[in-house]
């Protein structure tokens, strides 16, 4: 299924890109999602933090951000470039054991 | 002070019991708990001794914190020679026991012979009896339980007892109290039911007190228990999902061990996770997870409760299962789950219940499954051995019929009861274990968090998380980010972890508070109930000094060097998928620094001058 749109950009080429969000964060993807996950549309360029911004994720409680299984440091959610058929996963604070 | 001072001696093969002074010499040096009772047993036993002997000691322990008001004061321990693994052992369980032990006037139970028949011992107070067991050996822990409960007449007294599994010999045998929480890991069960011992049934209303500062106690405590309620972990996370949110985040970054750790990331691991527990059954209109539950003076609450699916084909004519009891951890669900191939979240809850039911270790149970699965795809293990039963991969059947074999030690049951090290040197490819020192893997790959290979090759008691959980710092960023992919830097981290661990085992609490704390924040606690000096600096040379205490008993009891490795899939198989595509874990660039680190020799031998600063 299509659903999200990031950094909505005219001029920009459109991607796809996979998007999960676990936990307490399950509830800010749209209805209908499955598995926790969406198939997001995005603009080329788009960074970790835009596609968690335009879901209304709010960034504390992105605590692990998880590109392609890479943990992504706070300091480059803004820099990192996501590319076509990425998987971008969010956590709020968890620990287990 | 803390302790009770009070130390029970139980002599099974005369049938005698004393009180003795707890040696307050060792408790300034030792703390309680793991660290106490693991001084008691490396004075009182022969390192060499068979587990399974009279002449094994098995000690059950509270730390100083047990039973008091401090958040999740309820833990306490067993102590003994593992038989799964030969070396020292120490099982930590929460539920109530612990803090109905020390409310009964007892800081540790040390049980040693073996009694000519089978018994229980019953404490209520002062009074300590061994009274007959054989109205229940033979009995499941959940059917003992009831008849105890019904014989002495009071719904408040405390039981931890095992099951039909450790009568049988099963080698992975745990001591369930309260049903559903368990001292789970080396087979510490195994080695009570070797004593003839069934039960341990106690009461206490003695109160506990003996606190050196009340009102620093309290002031230390309280702000202990808020850093809890804030922090997102303890405060939100773990109530809502357990440990099971995990089964997402370590599949997604590729270090899930899958089908006996041939693969590091599981196709059916949402189906059996945390967040999956959550969801509401179509075939039942129920979710799998019924509430969260805590133990004694807890505020964490992540305890799970779980109905399972009255449909589903394990319990549909067994009612007795119709309840709601104790539902997955995270371990239990990979190992009888991930490591099994087996995605059917009903058929894991049931088997989770049977480990209960009949005191199994989950995590040992799951991966001598998952090694029989191997053997049988290899033709080594045939339709012959399993009394008809194919042993294929992903087959939910195979593992429960298994689980309920090895609960009774019924069939190839018994074979699963050896655990994997046995089971595969029985059927000629002992390489196939994935263990460490007889101890079968918990749920991170160190191909994927190569810290936790060096944690596990150097664990005390095999291959074990909860000797030094990294997983905290390089995957959850707890209490700093660093990358699982490296090595560098992993030495001093996992001598940090073991330390400081070491330190919470000896306390009474949890170490699931260390997601929120760390030992500053249980300093204040354990300075204000014990007498003495409990600086940091002194808790933490106590963690190193009870490391070394185990590690040396283990070189003692034959250990070497060559047994702080890992098996050789994991050092020269590449993961195939995930980021660690491509890479073994590097253990060999670890190793000799963490001796260094540690003041060992090359061998793995703490040297005199450690041995000496550690007062060992």
């Amino acid at each position: 299924m299509l659903a999200g749109s990031a950094a909505p950009t005219e001029a920009m080429p459109r991607m796809k890109v996979t998007f999960k969000l676990y936990a307490t964060l399950s509830g800010y993807l749209p209805g209908g999602a499955r598995d926790h996950q969406i198939e997001a549309e995005v603009a080329a360029g788009t960074t970790p933090n835009e596609v968690i911004d335009s879901h209304g994720v709010p960034r504390r409680l992105a605590h692990l951000v998880v590109l392609n299984g890479v943990y992504v440091p706070p300091s480059e959610r803004d820099r990192a470039i996501l590319r076509d058929g990425d998987t971008l996963a969010v956590w709020p604070p968890v620990a287990g054991g | 002070m803390g302790w009770t001072r009070n130390v029970m001696r139980v002599n099974l093969t005369a049938g005698t019991i004393k009180r003795e002074p707890l040696n307050m010499d060792w408790a300034s040096q030792y703390l309680g708990q793991r660290g106490l009772a693991s001084k008691y047993l490396v004075e009182e036993i022969d390192p060499k001794v068979d587990p399974l002997s009279p002449e094994n000691k098995l000690i059950f322990t509270t730390g100083p914190l047990t039973g008091t008001m401090a958040s999740t004061g309820g833990r306490y321990s067993v102590v003994t020679k593992g038989p799964l693994t030969g070396a020292i052992a120490c099982s930590n369980s929460g539920g109530f026991m612990g803090a109905e032990l020390k409310n009964a006037g007892w800081d540790m139970i040390i049980c040693e012979g073996k009694s000519p028949k089978p018994v229980y011992l019953y404490v209520e107070n002062d009074h300590a009896e061994l009274m007959d067991a054989s109205g229940i050996w033979g009995k499941s822990i959940w059917d003992a339980d009831h008849i105890l409960h019904a014989r002495h007449q009071d719904p408040l007294i405390r039981i931890a007892a095992v099951g039909r599994a450790a009568e049988q010999g099963c080698l992975f045998s745990a001591i369930v109290n309260d049903l559903h929480r368990a001292a789970g890991r080396s087979g510490v069960g195994t080695v009570m039911a070797s004593k003839n011992v069934k039960a341990l049934v106690v009461r206490g209303t003695k109160g506990v007190g003996n606190i050196k500062d009340p009102k620093a106690f309290m002031q230390a405590v309280n702000a202990g228990k808020k850093v809890l309620a804030d922090n997102a972990v303890t405060g939100q996370g773990l109530p809502k999902y357990g440990t099971q949110v995990l089964m997402n985040v370590i599949n997604e970054i590729g270090a899930m061990p899958t089908r006996n750790m041939r693969e590091v990331q599981f196709e059916g691991a949402s189906k059996i996770s945390g967040e999956a527990m959550h969801e509401v059954r179509a075939s039942d209109g129920r979710a799998n997870l019924v509430t969260n539950a805590a133990c004694f003076g807890c505020t964490i609450a992540c305890g799970r409760i779980s109905v399972i699916d009255k449909n589903h084909y394990t319990i549909v004519n067994k009612p007795q299962y119709w309840g709601a009891s104790g539902g997955l951890e995270y371990e239990a669900a990979w190992a009888l789950g991930s490591d099994t191939g087996v995605s059917d979240l009903e058929a894991l809850t049931y088997a989770n219940f049977l480990c209960n039911e009949d005191g199994l270790d989950p995590i040992t149970l799951g991966s001598t499954i998952a090694a029989a699965m191997e053997l049988y795809e290899t033709g080594l293990i045939t339709r012959e051995h399993t009394g008809g039963l194919e042993l294929k991969f992903g087959s939910a059947e195979a593992l429960t019929k298994l689980t309920e074999l090895t609960c009774r030690g019924e069939g190839f049951g018994r074979d699963i009861g050896l655990g994997s090290k046995r089971l595969c040197e029985k059927y000629g490819r002992p390489e196939l274990s994935m263990s460490v020192k007889g101890l079968e893997f918990p749920a991170y790959d160190p191909r994927g968090i190569q810290g936790m290979g060096l944690a596990y090759a150097t664990s005390n008691r095999g291959a074990c998380h909860l000797r030094g959980y990294t997983v905290a710092s390089e995957v959850l960023g707890i209490p700093v980010k660093t990358d699982p992919l490296v090595t560098d830097g992993k030495a001093e981290l996992v001598k940090a972890f073991q330390d400081a661990t070491s330190v919470v085992d000896s306390t009474g609490l949890c170490v699931f508070t260390t997601f929120a704390w760390t030992l500053n924040d249980i300093q204040p606690q354990i300075a204000a109930a014990c007498e003495g000096d409990w600086s940091l600096e002194k808790l933490l040379e106590m963690g190193e000094r009870i490391w070394n205490m185990e590690r040396m008993f283990n070189n003692a009891a034959g250990f070497t060097a060559k047994d702080d490795t890992l098996p050789g899939r994991l050092l020269s198989e590449a993961a195939q998928t995930g980021p660690a595509k491509g890479k073994a874990n590097d253990l060999h660039k670890m190793l000799p620094e963490y001796y260094r680190v540690r003041g060992w020799t090359p061998e793995g031998e703490p040297l005199q001058a450690t041995r000496t600063r550690l007062g060992l």
